[in-house]
């Protein structure tokens, strides 16, 4: 299991505003270390945002995301109290899901 | 322990361990598959094209919003907004990275269609923002100069 994310949701009328901070290397496949060899790829691929069942965000992403992602997208019809989940899989085939409610 | 508990524990970590022993990806979860040929396009024209969006149109619909001048090519904020209707799906393309296709973000209907991210500029490039909206593909640019580039050590 990868490390926490950080989610924070929070409501403007029926707007549900959401911003993720993802803890994970996005290692590109292109660096290397101190011994001069190469560090392996390993990022996050997929993505998927959802609002209690229904999905609000899917995401593939690649080796140029940055370290520790961060995304932030608005949906309209969700409301205070809502649970947002927030699931990334990696190439390693790690994955992880953190939850929030709507504040 | 009754017996519909017994149930939903047993298919979870069935499920589980079907994926930890992988016999089901958990892309197989997922609607939509991650695609590496996509991902490892290596010119921008290759990526619009493995995307499906070679039929683009230069849209003032679609903003790509970002700094003049990035000083690490590392973290570049990156904001994408489309105004037209019926906007389904968004990738963002660095142009000059070895594979520009940075990110792709699928828009279910109530959701806006506008993503921020972060992205890394191997050095000065234009960023593209592909857009498919009502099946048909808009695009739009804004050049980011970088001072240190952010693909490598």
């Amino acid at each position: 299991m990868g490390n926490p994310m950080r989610i924070r949701a929070s409501a403007a009328g029926d707007v549900v505003e959401v911003k993720v901070l993802i803890r994970h290397d996005m290692e590109t496949g292109q660096r290397k270390d101190a011994a001069g060899t190469v560090i392996p790829a390993h990022f996050i691929k997929t993505l998927v945002a959802k609002c209690n069942d229904k999905t609000v965000l899917e995401s593939h992403m690649g080796t140029a995301v940055s370290k520790d992602p961060f995304l932030s997208f608005k949906f309209k019809g969700g409301a205070k109290g809502d649970k947002i989940s927030v699931t990334w899989t990696d190439t390693k085939g790690d994955t992880r899901t953190d939850e929030v409610a709507v504040s | 322990m009754n017996q519909s508990r017994r149930d939903v524990l047993r298919i979870s970590s069935v499920l589980g361990l079907a994926i930890t022993a992988g016999l089901i990806k958990p892309s197989d979860v997922f609607a939509g598959e991650w695609k590496a040929n996509v991902f490892e396009a290596k010119n921008l024209e290759a990526a619009v094209k493995a995307l499906g969006g070679e039929g683009f149109v230069v849209s003032k619909d679609v903003t790509v919003t970002g700094p003049d001048i990035a000083e690490n090519g590392a973290v570049v904020p990156v904001s994408v907004a489309s105004a037209a209707p019926n906007t389904e799906f968004i990738a963002i393309l660095v142009e000059k990275n070895p594979t520009p296709l940075a990110a792709s973000f699928t828009i279910p209907s109530g959701t806006e269609p506008a993503v921020s991210t972060r992205v890394k500029m191997g050095g000065t490039s234009n960023v593209h923002a592909l857009v498919k909206a009502d099946g048909k593909w808009l695009i739009a640019s804004k050049e980011i100069k970088v001072t240190l580039g952010g693909c490598g050590g």
